[in-house]
């Protein structure tokens, strides 16, 4: 059962429009809610007059940061992902003194029509003291930038919201020990989630107090632990009823409209929807931080890395929060090296709050950290990969940060790519693209000789795409460039708490319920495993995803946990299903329950194998023996394995216009064990599309005020289907001793290495120019080639 | 005092080859209609300003998003939303090879990629993987990186093909 392909159970629903998303929820007599934003980045908010919105004919409910109760300056909450202070999860849903961000929600209302809500907008007052904004990172961790909330964090610039600092062994020793070293700063911009279906909930705050929403996000219990602290509700007041999610990759586990529309149905009695424009999305929710990064490396002739170091600073946005800590683990977690530094720095400043965006944290330091591991290939006269596997990471390797690495497959990923044919082939397109390769199994094959591509024709210029200095197009002339480049990526992945129930049905088959949130196929993977235990095909285990009020606590679905997590649930539940049904045969039977085998669906008892019955057989007869069976588990497992994968990337760029296209991607990752190898392509192709968007053109523009240009699917520019090549996918299988499967997380590792490995790539191409600016659009290119200035 | 329009337009049209009619305001698109006036929510807004195509439904043969088509502008006209691509006998070659090849993964841009395939598999039966490409290129997906739903258009196209010769044999000559 795990590791083949069937049809998702939920696959039907969503071919045939039928499965309902959260803008697809009607309930009687709903009124629409509308949002006030701020237009100001930065301002302070005199007074806000809500009196003739109120008087309007149609409008039900008008409310502001007032509204919400006041937080005490320090109370303080841990939502499982770090703890943070209630009063800026209160002022980040509705402003009370200042307004941080073009965007930042000051006001509400809910009103019988759109019409009349939109006009009600307009007739609300805001007095505001615009103030001078910063949006750059580097510019706001000065001691004289624009101070959004005063001194954060002691001994520090005011906006500084947290630090990271880790040493191991002695740096200055180590790079005294170097032959060579290299050293660069790199940024890059703040990019969106970019997820198809806007933010939009719904919500009932009934006149006893029990208050429901309809919600599409990535935690149905993360939402209501978020909306109990910002409205002062009891959880057990607050039902969340998930929909389909529409995509979230991270940007759906903060809430945004759904503590006002709550407060919205409180003041009208009417259940209210708020759904997000397009342009809200991007100006209100929460992106992944643009960052600085410095990164040096140094290693001796014979291709040993000695001492490295990392300084990076990210955006926090409006409020404290931010991934240095994770950046920090990660930055050089693909290498064993012996000394180091890394200082990380978080940084408010006037864009939107920040938020996960799919491995969050690592894109950026990988950007930098991938391009200097390369530099010093280069510069020692080795192949990148080769170069990788010398210095890889193992089992046992202690990270800078001070952790160490379980099993992991690092070294699997790298041989993977270097015996991959893409490895080895003439830059370009693949040559058959309709034939796709099929995964792979297992770990690699050993990898052939030369381990690099030879240029079987010099002529051409289609040589030496991995070692090689400019390598012109097939027209000598032409004005392209095509060049190879590698990169590795890491991510830590995440455990957390989930829980499952299976009941057993009369035909033979289950039902399990779970609280899990299913954004890419997580169903299936889930109810696989369950099938795995109990012996059965997957369309007899039926999957539903539960609310708030009828399965235990479950995590958010983030930190690549729910394949891994929830799957050891439905695994556990469905042990507990076999134990009672052991005790059914028995009594069946008239044995102990420990006489009874069970086996590929088939309870036998093992004093006498031709007395058996099938699954299905004692799922007929629960009724006659004692009645329903149900087994339920709640675990939070620790056993989590990390993901390494590592990337191929061919590209060709223009030296005219700087315009880059990808013309062959390979993605070669360690899932550990693909229970779905299918949805664990998926995830591995769609992480690299977002990673070449990443790359190459997304990126939120903004004006000196802080005022964001771009806030459309046009000028934001996401890839369509037609920037893209076929992604081709290699699964290596490097069990986690932590899953009874050996099951790693494989969602988000795919989108770290992407932008690094083109980046390498446009080196060879651009023969030797760096790279060291996201995303690398046509400005980005001609820049760092001089064609046009800076 | 705001004055909401009074004025509503009726409209005759044709919706997944049902004769339908209903009550509009000048300024509602299709896709409003479709989705608060019709309850036909199959059809998705992604950005309601025609950049994502998750709206994309059939006017005759033209492939439209409805977010930039007024509700108005459907009199007269044959209408098909991805609640119209099943059949009684059963899923559409692109909805079952959408499934096979798990061309999906959060599922709300399908019904806009299935309209948009189907239009094209209309107008062309072996089309290339860059013409696939090229067609689709309206229609945003964040989650598959286009792989798979470039294949699974492929696979439809094939059978689509297949059944077309099938049905060329069976008659007499």
């Amino acid at each position: 059962m795990v590791g083949t392909r069937p049809i998702r159970p939920d696959g039907v629903d969503k071919v045939t429009g039928r499965a309902l998303y959260g803008s697809d929820i009607r309930l009687t007599g709903t009124l629409t809610g509308k949002v006030l934003r701020s237009p100001h980045a930065h301002a302070r908010i005199r007074s806000i007059d809500v009196s003739r919105a109120l008087a309007l004919s149609g409008v039900k409910a008008v409310v502001t940061g007032k509204d919400l109760p006041q937080a005490a300056p320090d109370e303080v909450i841990d939502l499982g992902e770090g703890a943070g202070k209630v009063k800026y999860l209160r002022d980040n849903i509705l402003a009370t003194d200042k307004v941080l961000y073009e965007g930042h929600a000051v006001a509400a209302v809910a009103a019988t029509s759109a019409a009349v809500a939109d006009a009600a907008l307009k007739l609300i007052a805001v007095d505001y003291e615009p103030l001078p904004a910063v949006t750059d990172v580097r510019k706001a961790m000065q001691p004289e930038a624009p101070s959004l909330h005063g001194t954060l964090t002691p001994d520090a610039a005011p906006n500084i919201s947290g630090q990271v600092h880790h040493r191991l062994g002695d740096p200055e020793a180590g790079f005294a020990a170097a032959d060579v070293i290299v050293e660069n700063e790199f940024t890059t911009e703040t990019v969106h989630q970019g997820y198809v279906e806007p933010h939009v909930a719904t919500a009932m705050w009934n006149a006893d107090g029990q208050l429901t929403i309809w919600d599409t996000t990535q935690g149905a219990f993360s939402v209501r632990e978020q909306c109990a602290e910002i409205l002062s509700h009891p959880v057990s007041q607050i039902r969340v009823v998930p929909t389909e999610i529409g995509g979230g990759f991270g940007g759906k586990i903060n809430v945004y409209l759904e503590p006002v529309a709550a407060l919205l149905s409180r003041q009208s009695g009417q259940p209210v929807k708020i759904a997000m424009t397009r342009a809200e999305v991007f100006r209100s929710s929460g992106p992944a931080p643009a960052s600085w990064v410095r990164i040096k490396i140094g290693a001796t002739r014979a291709g040993r890395i000695t001492a490295a170091e990392a300084e990076f600073a990210f955006e926090a946005g409006a409020y404290p929060g931010d991934p240095c800590w994770v950046a920090a683990i990660c930055v050089f977690a693909a290498y064993e090296i012996p000394n180091g530094r890394i200082d990380g720095f978080g940084v408010v400043l006037n864009k939107p709050s920040s938020a996960a965006y799919r491995a969050p944290g690592a894109p950026q330091v990988a950007f930098a950290a991938e391009q200097m591991v390369d530099e010093l290939a280069e510069r020692l006269n080795l192949d990148p990969i080769d170069f990788r596997l010398l210095n890889s990471a193992r089992e046992g390797t202690v990270r800078i940060d001070g952790g160490a690495h379980g099993g992991i497959g690092s070294i699997e990923c790298l041989e993977a790519a270097r015996a991959h044919p893409h490895y080895h082939a003439p830059l370009g397109r693949r040559e058959n693209p309709d034939v796709s390769p099929q995964p792979h199994p297992t770990t690699a094959q050993p990898p052939p000789q030369g381990g690099r591509e030879v240029d079987p024709s010099p002529s051409t210029g289609e040589g030496d795409a991995v070692a090689g200095g400019v390598v012109p197009s097939a027209e000598a002339s032409s004005s392209l460039r095509r060049g190879r480049g590698v990169a590795n990526g890491f991510w830590v992945n995440a455990g957390m708490q989930s829980s499952c129930t299976i009941s057993v049905s009369a035909d033979g088959s289950v039902h399990l319920v779970e609280g899990s949130t299913d954004i890419g196929g997580t169903r299936a993977a889930i109810a696989m495993q369950a099938a795995e235990i109990l012996g059965l095909e997957a369309h007899e285990v039926k999957p539903v995803v539960a609310d708030t009020d009828s399965i235990g606590f479950t995590s958010l679905t983030g930190g690549s946990r729910t394949a891994f997590a929830t799957g050891i649930a439905a695994i556990e539940a469905a042990r507990e299903v076999v134990r009672q049904m052991k005790e059914r045969a028995a009594q069946r039977w008239e044995l102990d329950p420990e006489e009874v085998d069970f086996a590929k669906g088939v309870f036998t008892a093992a004093t006498n194998p031709t007395r058996r019955l099938t699954f299905k057989e004692l799922a007929t007869q629960l009724e006659k023996t004692g009645g329903p069976i149900t087994g339920s588990a709640n675990v939070d497992p620790q056993g989590r394995g990390v993901a390494f994968a590592t990337c191929i990337a061919d590209v060709e760029v223009d030296i005219e216009t700087g315009k880059v296209g990808v013309l062959r991607f390979t993605v070669v990752q360690d899932a550990g064990k693909a229970v779905h190898p299918s949805y664990v392509e998926g995830q591995m192709q769609g992480g690299a599309v977002q990673g070449i968007g990443w790359a190459l053109s997304e990126e939120y523009v903004m004006d000196e005020k802080g005022h964001m240009l771009n806030p459309s699917f046009l000028d934001y520019r996401m890839p369509t289907a037609l920037d893209v090549p076929m992604i081709d996918t290699v699964i290596v299988e490097v069990p986690n001793p932590g899953h009874p499967f050996g099951v790693r997380g494989v969602g988000e590792v795919p989108i770290v290495a992407p932008a690094a490995a083109i980046a390498n790539a446009l080196h060879r191409a651009l023969g030797g120019v760096r790279l060291t600016r996201l995303p690398m659009n046509p400005r980005t290119v001609l820049e760092a080639t001089g064609l046009i200035d800076r | 005092m705001i004055e909401r329009a009074t004025t509503r337009l009726h409209v005759e049209t044709q919706i997944n080859g049902e004769n339908t009619d209903y009550l509009c305001g000048p300024e509602q698109s299709l896709l409003e209609v479709l989705r608060d006036v019709l309850g036909l929510t199959g059809t998705k807004e992604g950005c309601n300003d025609g950049n994502c195509g998750a709206c994309s439904v059939l006017m005759g043969s033209r492939l439209v998003n409805a977010c930039l088509v007024l509700g108005a502008e459907a009199e007269g006209q044959e209408i098909r939303t991805i609640e119209g691509l099943a059949g009684p006998d059963g899923l559409h070659p692109l909805q079952q090879a959408f499934l096979e090849t798990a061309a999906l993964q959060c599922g709300i841009c399908t019904p806009g990629f299935l309209i948009a395939a189907e239009a094209l598999l209309d107008r062309e039966s072996e089309p290339s993987e860059e013409r696939i490409r090229f067609w689709l290129a309206g229609n945003l997906c964040r989650c598959t990186g286009y792989d798979k739903i470039v294949r699974a258009v492929q696979l439809a196209a094939e059978r689509l093909r297949q059944a077309g010769q099938l049905r060329e044999m069976e008659v007499p000559t």
